[in-house]
């Protein structure tokens, strides 16, 4: 391969350096209407009364909107596919206020200023309700959330309002009850995650204008450009065909712009209005009234019999959305469906439990979706019975985790939303994973710590695995047109946010098409001009979309193959060609692509080559991968310093693989910001108190030492020239590798992330206690 | 009110409110590569030059600007091209909203401190957050941009 798997820059790195527009406040319109939210400043209350009418006779304010200005049509703002696995349980407007920053009412004006002085004249009288802030004290509480009638699930996703149950699973295999009785070894824990805030630095923002059409055209900070176009047409009963969605660059997203956030009020400001209008969040609204990951706690019980074989895992979880009930049953279900699958050599697995509404910042998609709290509780637990078995974590691993070849019942039974589908691990490079992670952090001579006067070094390890795109639910498209001169125009629906998608499905077009990355111009996520696209989750791009974008290249060169054997008077099979020129094997006449193209677009029996692919997975390899990380305790602070973290991942092929060690890389960064501080923490009022960022703190790079990250030979037939995914894998480990490290130095195990400093101390006082 | 303000050299009058930020008004007259991140000088995307020193533009006002020098990064288009070339090399390029700033900071750094180590860099360089890259590709490219340059 001379495209793939090689060394090539991104696409867009130097205009987007030399600060080229690029991002979606850059194309707003000078003169936009400025909207702005008034937000609850309580939990939860029933607003009684609105007093606007001073705010309204302030000059350059154009309108106040209330939730008496939208039919009420109850949506989620999940971005999901359709019919979505998400509660439709939010309107644009709504006269209950779930949460502190929940949406009360919006000003339009013609200023910043002016819409923040209107919003001080506004009077709202609250019927202020008593919250639940607790989630495990949210089901059957007699406190009810989502008492509104009109909100409904599209199909059995387990939703209970009147219990505050925005959706519930149970799935078993074998009967673990049963198995855990037989079990020579037997463990129980419970542990708890976080909510965790995304933070990527581009907050979120949308801008709309009408068009000379007549048309609505939105620019937004999206990575559902099409479930955008979807929700928008849906919400205000506005005609799809109506509305154009584009997105331009998008400055991170990490699962936050999966949702929709502005685009319902931007959308409908200048659809009533017929003027340009924006809504650019603030950092405090980006903390506070987008979304974060959703909280767990995860009580986990495995057994395992005295020759060291798994038997048993059972998961009962209880998962926090929040207000909304957006990502509620997919998540779940990703807790246990991309993390159980680990160990398949079990008798029996239950994985049940419930997600709850709480007056708390709803919760939604966030890079590992789920996985990540898993395996926190999983791969913790297993160093638990490995203790208490008294046998290696690293033997046990490798003698009972998945293999190549192997399976596990669960694929067939969980699915995102429904049931899942069955499939074999064609490409499982777990066990050279940890072979090679193993003596890249020189596990041998630190296990389980080397103690000096101050300090304690110790590693710990864990091993995870993810999907790449949803089966028989995500599609995505690719169109490819020949031009004259012989380049190649590629538009895809898939959505780069920042993660390479750009430059990767370049790289496949060019591939295939035998031709250099500067030849083929790529145009992405504009509902109108490019084929449909799901967007930017799941781990589906590199996968879905590069696998439709390799069809198409397929395709359009067949079909060139046609032409030039028309022009070179031969059958196609006579013809080859290079990438370059098209030549006649039989009397030696060639034609160069240059030329070709040039003829077929002016001269002779014109026309325009162009096809369009697309691709709906029918599995979805998991990419696998072990993280370990070394770090070193201060014995009297317990301040932990990460030294090294080694991650060794089996992603199928690389397409680029600087981008794809750049995934891993900022996805380790992410998990061990999870792992170490970030901590989405509320008052006891129900206030948000992480709501900017310096009370929220992410990594900087002074917390980054050192990160070794490799890639092992790996070729998944299904993928694009042999590629999984690798946009989530990074961020599963570093919870529960940390959690086994800070055991393998002290001999004490946190089970409640984030784990601080503080938490060590109070566990090591209630060690030496004891 | 109305000030004059040098920004890449060419001096112009802008009509400003007198609460207004320099982040706000270089936004709103199309100098759009200097971003809105944070609100609270703790995230570094908007970042410019002040008579050649990097500071937050979201907390400047614009008013105290008259008479200083403004450098966003298309005064420096040359040395960005240059570090953008080394991204590229590394891979360190994600989404790229922090990297006009950081193009910025880095120049700065350069002409503080061509020599300068891991930690200088990295202390240097803290006030500008990246949340895709795990910052080490960054930190290569970087350290080999102020290398080949010295």
């Amino acid at each position: 391969m001379k495209v793939v798997n090689n060394k090539v820059h991104s696409v867009d790195g130097l205009g987007i350096m030399k600060g080229r527009k690029a991002y979606t406040d850059d194309f707003a319109e000078k003169d936009s209407l400025i909207i702005k939210v008034l937000r609850s400043p309580h939990p939860f209350a029933k607003i009684k009364k609105i007093d606007d009418q001073e705010a309204k006779k302030l000059t350059g304010v154009e309108m106040v909107l209330t939730y008496k200005d939208f039919k009420r049509i109850p949506f989620t703002r999940a971005g999901q596919g359709y019919p979505e696995p998400s509660p439709h349980d939010k309107f644009v407007l709504d006269e209950y206020v779930r949460y502190i920053g929940d949406e009360v009412l919006a000003v339009v004006g013609s200023s910043d200023e002016i819409c923040r002085k209107a919003l001080d004249l506004i009077k709202v009288e609250y019927e202020v309700l008593e919250p639940i802030l607790d989630f495990e004290q949210a089901i059957d509480n007699q406190v009810i959330i989502h008492p509104e009638p009109e909100i409904h699930e599209m199909f059995d996703i387990g939703f209970k309002p009147k219990r505050n149950i925005a959706a519930a699973y149970e799935m078993n295999v074998g009967d673990v009850e049963k198995s855990l009785a037989a079990c020579d070894y037997v463990i129980r824990e419970t542990f708890y995650t976080q909510a965790q805030a995304h933070v990527m630095l581009e907050p979120h923002t949308v801008n709309a204008r009408m068009d000379y059409q007549n048309r609505i055209c939105i620019y937004s900070a999206t990575q559902t450009p099409f479930h955008v176009r979807r929700i928008i047409s849906q919400g205000l009963e506005i005609p799809l065909s109506k509305i154009r969605v584009i997105k331009p660059r998008v400055g991170g997203g990490f699962g936050g712009k999966q949702a929709i956030h502005g685009e319902m009020l931007v959308a409908f400001v200048t659809y009533k209005t017929g003027k340009p209008a924006k809504i650019v969040y603030t950092r405090k609204e980006v903390f506070e009234s987008s979304y974060t990951r959703h909280p767990m706690r995860l009580e986990m019980a495995l057994g395992a019999d005295k020759n060291g074989k798994l038997k048993a895992i059972d998961a009962k979880v209880l998962s926090d959305t929040g207000a909304y009930g957006e990502h509620a049953l997919t998540v779940f279900m990703v807790t246990g469906s991309k993390v159980l699958p680990l160990y398949n050599k079990v008798d029996s697995v239950r994985f049940v439990g419930d997600v709850v509404y709480t007056n708390h910042t709803p919760a939604g998609a966030f890079r590992g979706y789920g996985a990540i709290q898993g395996n926190f509780a999983l791969e913790s637990a297993i160093d638990i019975l490995c203790v208490k078995m008294g046998v290696d974590p690293i033997k046990f691993r490798q003698e009972n985790m998945m293999k190549e070849n192997e399976t596990s019942p669960i694929f067939a039974i969980m699915g995102e939303g429904t049931a899942g589908t069955a499939m074999n691990m064609d490409t499982c490079k777990l066990e050279e994973c940890v072979e090679r992670g193993l003596k890249l952090i020189d596990w041998q001579s630190k296990y389980p710590r080397i103690e000096t006067e101050d300090k304690i070094k110790s590693v710990g390890m864990a091993i995870a695995m993810q999907g790449s795109g949803i089966p028989y639910i995500d599609m995505g498209a690719a169109t490819i047109k020949l031009n004259d001169d012989g380049f190649y125009n590629l538009m895809v629906g898939a959505t780069e946010i920042g993660q390479g998608s750009d430059t990767v499905l370049t790289q496949i077009a060019a591939e295939e098409l035998m031709t250099s990355v500067d030849k083929v111009v790529i145009y992405s996520s504009d509902t109108d001009l490019t084929p449909f696209d799901v967007g930017a989750y799941a781990s589906s791009t590199t996968y879905v979309s590069g696998n439709a974008v390799l069809r198409a290249a397929k395709e359009l060169k067949s079909r060139m193959v046609e032409e030039a054997a028309r022009i070179l008077e031969t059958k196609i099979e006579n013809i080859d060609f290079d990438g370059k020129r098209f030549l006649n094997i039989n009397d030696k006449k060639e034609i160069s692509l240059i030329d070709f193209s040039n003829q077929i677009t002016y001269s002779h029996e014109q026309k325009q080559l162009q096809v369009t692919s697309s691709y709906v997975g029918h599995k979805s390899p998991p990419p696998f991968m072990a993280g370990f990380v070394e770090i070193d305790i201060d014995k009297e602070t317990y301040e932990v310093e990460i030294i090294n973290y080694v991650s060794v991942v089996d992603c199928g092929t690389t397409i680029n693989p600087m981008l794809a060690k750049g995934q891993v890389d900022g996805a380790i960064v992410q998990g061990l910001g999870m792992a170490f501080y970030e901590d989405v923490q509320y008052s006891k009022t129900g206030k948000l108190i992480s709501s900017d960022m310096l009370n929220y703190k992410i990594p900087t790079r002074l917390d980054i030492k050192n990160l070794t990250t490799v890639f092992v030979d790996s070729y998944e037939e299904s993928g694009p020239f042999g590629a999984k995914s690798v946009g989530e894998i990074g961020i599963d480990t570093p919870p529960a590798a940390l959690a086994n490290a800070v055991y393998n130095a002290l001999g004490i195990r946190i089970t409640k992330l984030p784990i601080t400093p503080e938490k060590i101390y109070q566990e090591m006082r209630k060690k030496n206690e004891k | 009110m109305k000030i004059n303000l040098n920004i890449n050299g060419v001096s112009k009058a802008f009509l400003i409110q007198e609460n207004e930020y320099l982040l706000e008004v270089l936004r709103r007259n199309d100098y759009t590569s200097v971003k809105r991140g944070c609100d609270n000088t703790s995230c570094g995307v908007c970042t410019v030059l002040f008579d050649g020193k990097p500071i937050p533009s979201c907390s400047m006002l614009a008013i105290r600007c008259e008479g200083h020098e403004i450098t966003t990064v298309e005064g420096i288009e040359k040395e960005a091209e240059k570090l953008a070339n080394y991204f590229g090399e590394l891979g360190a390029d994600q989404c790229g909203y922090c990297n006009p700033s950081m193009a910025l900071t880095v120049y700065s750094l350069k002409k503080e401190n061509k020599h300068a180590t891991d930690e200088e860099i990295k202390a240097y360089l803290v006030g500008n957050l990246c949340r895709c890259t795990g910052y080490v590709a960054q930190h290569q490219a970087i350290k080999k941009y102020l290398g080949d340059e010295s």
